[in-house]
Order: C-alpha cells, then sequence, then structure tokens
C-alpha cells in the first residue's frame, strides 16, 4: 500500500488546478447562464492533453494513469463541472472503447484526432425509452450486407452537437434482446441525423446536451467496434469506467463547494467571532471533509484496480454512488454555511449544488450503483 | 564607523528619501562614532548641498557625472566602490530604488562586502553586526549578520525621519581613477515619465481593486487622487483585466510600496495585496463588504459603495484645502 | 544564444509565513514550493522568444542553486519546456555564494544571455543578478519589462527611476526583469509533465565561495491597531482623522 502521489501525478493535479483557477472561473458564471459552449477551453484542454489522457502516446494520447484522470477530473470539478462532463465523456466514454476494442484502422482514423483533442465524440446510449434499463435498446441497426440502416432517437448526449464522432448504440438483433446490440461509430454529418432542441438544463448549462434523431442513416460496416453484437458488452464495460469519471466529477464538486466553505467560514464572523469557531458550522465542515475523503479513496481505489488490470466495476459503482451522494449533500449544506450569499450566483455554491444533482442521476443513476453493488454482494 | 551615501538627485534636487538617508547615516555614524561622507554626481547648487550638511553629513564628495548618453551601472558601481575606499568608509548606504538595486550589489562584490537590501532601523548591536530587515515581502523581518569588514546597504522607504541635526560640512571635488568601461549597449529610445507622479515615490497613493467593476470608472479614483496630489496604484486582477497597466500593479508579484498613506478601494485585501503595502504608514480602506480581509490592515475604514463614498470623500478634501 | 534562466524556490504566495519556535528558520511543514513568480515569467518569456523562429536562441535551461528537495519544482521549470536543467547542490546562506556558484556554471557552460527575476518571494535579496554580472565582469540591466532577441544582440525595454529606455545589448549579459516581460506563466502539458523525467537535471558539487552577510534570526510582525471605522455618510470625519490623528 502506498498513498504517496507520484510527482508527475502532483504535477498533473496542479497543472489541472491551475487551468481551472485561471481560465474556467473567468467565465464559469457567463457560460452557466446563457448556455455557452465552452470551445476555448476544450481546444486548450485538448492542448494541454487532457482530452486523451490515458490513451497511448502511439495514437497521440497522453499515457497517464486512471489515478491522474480521477485528480484532473476533481481539479477541474471544483470550478466547472460543464467542462469536466466533456472531458470525461471524450475521455472514458469515447477514445477508452475505441482504444480497448477498435480496429487499427479505426484507432487510426477516429482515435487519434480524437486523443488530441482536435474533435470531440459523443457516446449514444440513453433512449427515450431506455435510461437506466439499457438492454432495452429501441434504434435500430438494420444489416444491409456492406453497411448498416440506423433508425432511431437517442436521448440526453452530452455534446450532442459539438462532437465529431459518435460512438451509438443500436439493435442489430431484437430477437437476441441485449446480444444483439452493435455499436457504431458514425460521423454526426451523415445524412438523415437531426438534433433536438439543446436542452435547458438545471446544471451544467455550458455543455451542450441533445436528443439525436436517426432517419435512414447509412454506417459502413467497418465502423462496427468489435463483433457481431458486441454491443451491449462494450457499453457496460465503457461505463465502469465512465462511473470512475464522474465520481472524480462529484468528488470534484464536493472538495470545491467544501474549501469555498471553508473558507468563508474563516472570514465571516457572527456573534463576535469567525463562523468556523460556531460548533454547528465546525462540525459539518469536519462531516464534509470526512465525507470527501471517503470518496477520494474510494475513487483512487477504483483507478488502482483498473490500472492494474483487476475488475473494478464495483468498485467505480460504489466510488460513484458515495461522491454523487455527497457531492449533493455537501453543496447543500456549504449553501447553508454561505446563507444569503450562497444563494446568490457571485458565491458559486449554488451553481455547484445543481451540478451535484446531475452527478445522482447520470452515467447510472444512484439507485442504478446500488443495485449493481447489492448484485454484487449477494453473489458471493 | 564612518558612513558613505551615495547622494543621488533629481535634477539637481534631493529627493526625501536621499534626506532620509542621511539622518539614518547620521545616526548610524553617531551610534559608533564615526562620520558621514556623501558622494554627489552632477553639480547640485550649494542650497541644495547645504540640505546634506543640515541632516548631518559631515563631508561631501562632488564628483563628475559619470551618466553618458546611457546609465551604466558598472561605472557607478566602480564610482561608488573607489569613493567609500578613498574616504575609508566601513558602510556604504543608498536609498531605495531602480538605480540604487543597480549599482549596489555590484559594489558589494567589488569592496568584498556583506550586503543587505530594505534594511529598517539601526543595528541591533554593531559586534556583531546585526540589522533588521523585512523579508518575505513584508510578512516578516529577519536580521542579517554581516561579518566582512566592509557593509553596503539600501535603507528601506520611508523606514527613517528626517531629522534636524547640522554638522559642520566640507565639500571636496572627487576625481575617481577609474577608466569608463566599453559599453556594449546603446540606448535607442527614452521616454522620460513626466507630469505623473511615481508611484514608487508617492507620499500618498490611491489604488484601485475589482470592486470598481471596470476600467471605465476609474474617473472617480483619479479625482480622489488628483484631490490628494496622489500616485495610482492597482491590485492585480486589474491589471490582469487590462482595466490599467501593469506598472500600476501594487503586490507580492507586482511593485512593493511604502508610502505615507495608501487609500485602498474595492481591493478585497488578499494577503498578495498586503505584501505589497504592508509598510505603508497609514492604510485607508474603503469597501463594500464589511468583512473584507483589507480592513484587518487598515487603521481608517468605511464600509459603502464606492460610487458614493469616494466622489464624496474628494469633495471633503477639496473643501479642507480650500480653507 | 544560450539562455540561462535563474530560478529561486520559495513558499507559494499565498503561505502564511511562520518560524520554528527558536524563530532561526522558517517553519517549513505543509509549505507548498513554487518557482519563484518572477524567475517563472522570466523563463516564459525565454520560452517564447526560443520559438521565434529568428531569435537565435537555441538552449533555455534553469539553474537552481539549492538542495535536492528543490527537484520536483525544477521538474516544472522542465515540464513547461525548458531544455535542461542544472542543481547546484549546497544550501547556500545569502545572495553573494548564490552568485558565485553561478558564475562557475556559466563560465563552463558557457551561456550568453543570464535571466533572472528582480526578486525572490522569500529573503527579497534582489542582488544576486547584479553580483552575478559583477563576478562575471559582464554588463546587466535591471528593472527589465519587454525582451526580444535577435541573432546576437536583444532589444529590452528599462524603467528606471525617472524614464523608461529602449536598449540594444550585445550579449554576454544578465538581465534581471520586472512583471510585464510575460503575460502569465505556462501551464505545462501532460506531455511535457511526463516528457521531463527523461530531460537532463544535472547536479553539480558546490565550489568554495564564502559569503559575509546571513540571517540569524526572524520576527513576526507587529500587530497592527484595530481599525477605526467611518460612517460612510461622513466623510470629512475620516478627512479630520487623517489629517490631525495621522499627520497626513
Amino acid at each position: 500500500m502506498n498513498f504517496e502521489l507520484t510527482e508527475e501525478q502532483k504535477m498533473i493535479q496542479q497543472a489541472a488546478r491551475d487551468y481551472a483557477n485561471r481560465e474556467l472561473i473567468l467565465d464559469v458564471l457567463e457560460r452557466d447562464a446563457n448556455s455557452i459552449y465552452p470551445a476555448k477551453h476544450v481546444k486548450a484542454l485538448a492542448d494541454l492533453g487532457f482530452m486523451g489522457m490515458m490513451v497511448d502516446p502511439k495514437y497521440n494520447g497522453s499515457g497517464m494513469d486512471t489515478i491522474s484522470y480521477v485528480l484532473a477530473m476533481e481539479e477541474l470539478s471544483k470550478v466547472d463541472s460543464s467542462v469536466s462532463v466533456i472531458v470525461s465523456v471524450n475521455n472514458s466514454l469515447v477514445c477508452y472503447g475505441l482504444e480497448e476494442f477498435g480496429t487499427e484502422e479505426q484507432k487510426e482514423k477516429y482515435l487519434k484526432p480524437l486523443a488530441r483533442g482536435e474533435i470531440i465524440g459523443a457516446f449514444l446510449l440513453s433512449e427515450p425509452e431506455a435510461g437506466s434499463d439499457a438492454t432495452s435498446q429501441h434504434t435500430l441497426a438494420e444489416d444491409k450486407g456492406d453497411y448498416y440502416l440506423v433508425n432511431g432517437t437517442k436521448n440526453w448526449i452530452t455534446n450532442g452537437n459539438s462532437a465529431s464522432v459518435y460512438i451509438l448504440m443500436a439493435q442489430t438483433h431484437p430477437e437476441l434482446k441485449s446480444k444483439g446490440i452493435n455499436a457504431l461509430i458514425v460521423d454526426r454529418h451523415s445524412p438523415g441525423i437531426t438534433l433536438g432542441p439543446h436542452e435547458d438544463k438545471m446544471g451544467m448549462r455550458s455543455s451542450d446536451t441533445h436528443s439525436v434523431m436517426f432517419t435512414d442513416v447509412k454506417v459502413p460496416k467497418e465502423n462496427r467496434i468489435g463483433p457481431d453484437g458486441f454491443g451491449f458488452k462494450l457499453a457496460m464495460k465503457t461505463l465502469e469506467g465512465g462511473r470512475l469519471g464522474i465520481a472524480s466529477q462529484a468528488l470534484g464538486i464536493a472538495s470545491g463547494a467544501y474549501e469555498r466553505a471553508l473558507k468563508y467560514s474563516k472570514e465571516r464572523k457572527a456573534f463576535g467571532t469567525e463562523i468556523f469557531h460556531h460548533q454547528s458550522v465546525a462540525f459539518k465542515l469536519a462531516e464534509m471533509y470526512t465525507r470527501i475523503e471517503c470518496g477520494r479513496l474510494l475513487c483512487f481505489h477504483a483507478a488502482w484496480l483498473k490500472d492494474n488490470h483487476q475488475p473494478y466495476g464495483v468498485a467505480s459503482a460504489m466510488a460513484k454512488y458515495h461522491c454523487a451522494e455527497t457531492a449533493m449533500w455537501v453543496t447543500t449544506e456549504a449553501v447553508q454555511i454561505h446563507g444569503g450569499y450562497g444563494y446568490v450566483k457571485e458565491y458559486h455554491v449554488e451553481r455547484l449544488m445543481r451540478e451535484a444533482k446531475l452527478t445522482q442521476i447520470y452515467e447510472g443513476t444512484s439507485e442504478i450503483q446500488k443495485l449493481i453493488i447489492s448484485r454484487d454482494i449477494f453473489s458471493h | 564607523m564612518s558612513v558613505l551615501i551615495y547622494a543621488s538627485h533629481d535634477g539637481g534636487k534631493f529627493p526625501k528619501s536621499v534626506l532620509e538617508l542621511a539622518s539614518y547615516a547620521f545616526a548610524l555614524a553617531n551610534k559608533t562614532g564615526g562620520q558621514v561622507t556623501a558622494l554627489v554626481t552632477g553639480n547640485p547648487v550649494g542650497p541644495e548641498l547645504d540640505k546634506l550638511g543640515k541632516s548631518g553629513v559631515s563631508k561631501i564628495l562632488l564628483t563628475p557625472e559619470p551618466m553618458g548618453p546611457a546609465f551604466d551601472n558598472r561605472a557607478y558601481a566602480a564610482l561608488l566602490a573607489s569613493a567609500a575606499q578613498a574616504s575609508g568608509a566601513s558602510c556604504v548606504l543608498f536609498s531605495d530604488g531602480a538605480i540604487s538595486r543597480a549599482v549596489a550589489p555590484r559594489v558589494a562584490v567589488r569592496l568584498q562586502a556583506g550586503y543587505a537590501a530594505g534594511v529598517m532601523g539601526l543595528p541591533e548591536s554593531i559586534e556583531p553586526f546585526r540589522i533588521r530587515r523585512s523579508v518575505f515581502t513584508g510578512k516578516a523581518y529577519g536580521f542579517v549578520e554581516i561579518t566582512s569588514p566592509v557593509k553596503v546597504m539600501i535603507l528601506a522607504r520611508n523606514s527613517w525621519q528626517i531629522a534636524e541635526t547640522p554638522v559642520a560640512c566640507t565639500i571636496e571635488n572627487f576625481i575617481p581613477g577609474i577608466t569608463a568601461p566599453e559599453a556594449g549597449f546603446e540606448v535607442v529610445k527614452v521616454e522620460e515619465q513626466t507630469g505623473a507622479i511615481r508611484l514608487q515615490d508617492a507620499e500618498v497613493v490611491v489604488s484601485g481593486g475589482r470592486g470598481l467593476k471596470s476600467g471605465d470608472n476609474w474617473k472617480i479614483l483619479e479625482d480622489l487622487a488628483g484631490s490628494l496630489g496622489a500616485a495610482m496604484a492597482c491590485s492585480r486582477p486589474v491589471a490582469d483585466e487590462g482595466w490599467r497597466p501593469h506598472q500600476e500593479h501594487v503586490g507580492q508579484t507586482g511593485k512593493v510600496i511604502a508610502p505615507n498613506l495608501y487609500f485602498a478601494c474595492g481591493i478585497s485585501g488578499a494577503i498578495q495585496h498586503i505584501g505589497g503595502i504592508s509598510s505603508s504608514r497609514v492604510i485607508v480602506a474603503i469597501n463594500k463588504d464589511p468583512e473584507a480581509p483589507i480592513f484587518q490592515f487598515a487603521r481608517f475604514g468605511i464600509v459603502g459603495d464606492l460610487f458614493q463614498v469616494l466622489p464624496a470623500l474628494t469633495q471633503a478634501i477639496k473643501k479642507l484645502k480650500s480653507e | 544564444m544560450k539562455i540561462l534562466v535563474c530560478m529561486s524556490v520559495v513558499p507559494d504566495t499565498t503561505t502564511q509565513i511562520r518560524f520554528k519556535p527558536d524563530m532561526n528558520s522558517l517553519e517549513t511543514s505543509g509549505i507548498q514550493w513554487i518557482i519563484n513568480p518572477w524567475d517563472e515569467l522570466a523563463l516564459t518569456r525565454a520560452l517564447e522568444i526560443r520559438e521565434q523562429p529568428d531569435s537565435g536562441v537555441t538552449q533555455v535551461s534553469v539553474i537552481h542553486i539549492g538542495l535536492k528537495d528543490a527537484d520536483p519544482v525544477i521538474q516544472k521549470a522542465l515540464a513547461v519546456g525548458a531544455d535542461s536543467a542544472y542543481r547546484v547542490n549546497v544550501a547556500a546562506a545569502g545572495a553573494m555564494e548564490v552568485a558565485c556558484q553561478l558564475s562557475e556554471v556559466v563560465k563552463k557552460e558557457h551561456f550568453d544571455l543570464v535571466i533572472a527575476g528582480h526578486d525572490s518571494a522569500d529573503y527579497n535579496g534582489s542582488a544576486v543578478g547584479e553580483m552575478l554580472a559583477e563576478l562575471l565582469d559582464w554588463i546587466s540591466f535591471s528593472s527589465i519589462c519587454s525582451l526580444a532577441a535577435a541573432k546576437d544582440s536583444i532589444t529590452i525595454e528599462r524603467e528606471m527611476d525617472t524614464r523608461t529606455e529602449t536598449i540594444i545589448a550585445h550579449p554576454p549579459c544578465v538581465i534581471t526583469i520586472q512583471k510585464g516581460i510575460a503575460k502569465d506563466p505556462r501551464i505545462p502539458s501532460l506531455r511535457g509533465i511526463m516528457g521531463a523525467r527523461s530531460k537532463p537535471l544535472l547536479q553539480l558539487e558546490p565550489i568554495p565561495c564564502a559569503g559575509s552577510a546571513a540571517f540569524v534570526k526572524f520576527e513576526n510582525p507587529a500587530q497592527r491597531s484595530k481599525c477605526r471605522m467611518i460612517d460612510p455618510a461622513k466623510p470629512e470625519e475620516l478627512v479630520e482623522l487623517l489629517r490631525n490623528e495621522a499627520n497626513v
């Protein structure tokens, strides 16, 4: 056991922290208020190597371990989760599957520009009638010999408009249920793709979320990832890593709110002393800190398992469940510590609270995480 | 110990910092049984030179200005070192400023002297020679022990009061036996700073922070500065946003100043900012947030809206001045 | 042209400075160490210049005089783009000792331009650059707020006490820079961070250098008296107080 970060990991953490505190913070309120996509930040983070963090350098990635990814996601999310979710989707949901299961040609053509961050990707799984229950995919990918013909609708697609490449889950053999699903690489600008309106969200308002409609979209056969019917397995493997990205995001939201509350409690005075000295506040901060540390260790553990090629699906489910719940609780209490100031945008904690809510919902709700965990503990 | 001061002047007039330096040097020489010699370059007129005598200088070494078309710190360093040896000084003192900072370290090397910049107050002890100076940009003090026979020091700004200590003062022409160094550079353009009061020398500084909301709102600050004859300064975010030029940035990574009176308007008082102003004698803070940390460092504070308080304050000052 | 950037390692500027109980040295526990902000700006500008096609700059190296615990901070300089780093393995007591160690490396490695920050955020000596120039018998320029390089000359802007000069100088020389020379320090890219490990960080043994000024003890600043609050509707009250009580 070793709890010490390496010098490189500390430097990566600091680089992400510097970027967040120097750049993201400047326009985060404006982007949140007006739902402005953070194009320049995505480009800058790509130049710094954050868009393909764990991809092998031979495919233009940064070749980092998963611990570094957790650290970077936490630091970015302390300030702006609209940006960190774009990072998470590109790294965990798009690059991962292509690198792990794609052919050399697919990696050459798609993974390289994605890992460099020249283009970004989106992951299309959820449907109007298939959210948590991902096995019942209604989007069809009919086998037409040398291409698939795709029809259907996908919902809640992060990067729906800004992505150039989609990783799409669609049903080819409905009778085989989940074993009939395929994962296809789809060019976002293929004929027959239309987007629903930009979703007007409660939080993470600066990322672009859309529904995506497919009408007779032709996808070449060579764009299928893995063998026929591999899609559901790919989705499940991918989501194990995705959960860890969102767990680290929730961790960042929680620690960002905690740090702000701590600072505020040392400056703000009430009844003749800094409010930090009031036990009701001090104990709350102690509890926040403890819960956040628990979350951080869960994230590190899951990342360590992944880096050591051990099963980490349950570990990442626990990390995501705990961190999302912690983020919601900590942000709510951070607003409370700030009092009236917490309820206005200038102090950031109300935004973090809105962002926290989504971490309990997307990439597997807290309930789904508990399902994964409970199934695992009953299986032994 | 005998003390040599470098009495720089601005177009023939000695600035306040040099008279402070002379008074300080006199106190130091007096404490240790020695005399003060001043090196003066160029040709200030008699009455100006008399001011040095009134502040305790016993001997003035007058020497031609080595400053030709360009300031060359090597020439000044050679001159100062030679004057120190000629006058038998065991302490060479400078007032703080860009020229001193460019020359004094070279003098220290030439004289194999121990060096300390930003010193405050007389030595705590002479044997061993221990002197106090600020460290960590005003966040603490340190005592430097200098063991060499000759010491080279720069006195911190605004750290010593001018005292009337008249002594008999003789003036000698001093011709150092030094040759001008080969240039190796040329000055292609010079912009003299005129009109505006220089930040580092200013007695009063009016400084604005993010609380002013925009660079367009600086008028109310300029009006206040105008009524006080003050120099303008700003906090780091203001310079970073490009609302004001970086030369006005005061703080740990900007300029470090020590005026008599510092107005912090709409500046919350981050520790880095405090580092740049903590040696100011009186700090006045004006901020809408009563909990802003700046109030912990200020002597006087006003909690209120800058856009109302500043114009009212400017009026009150103008009124008093006209009375 | 070969550029050497001198780099001191200082506590993060947000640090509350505390001393050990005997007040003889800094309490270093819990301190986050960073590249001295002015030195970081110097490095930033040096790297910007090297990237320009006609600058004639072939190498940008950094040097630190200090012990091994500074290596992680030096690594950051390599991560943002310095080609190599030197560390002279000695805990120097003062500016003179630092300048003396630097001069040895500058001579041995044939650097043409040495850049240093005009001050260091710890002991505020602001003397090393000029002492080094004197030891090397080089020309030197301080308070530099802009720097450009051509093949065998540099163009700089110097802020003197009452004027700003534009100077063309021919290296070898030492310049000490102030704010304005570069906008923001760089954030290292992940590739830069990983690549830093394979760049040379040479540990050199010190030459004998004697100094004669050293810190012997420290003191915390005295508590300031409490702030006196004035009614915003009565600015004339403040004016009176400033005149009578503060003598201004």
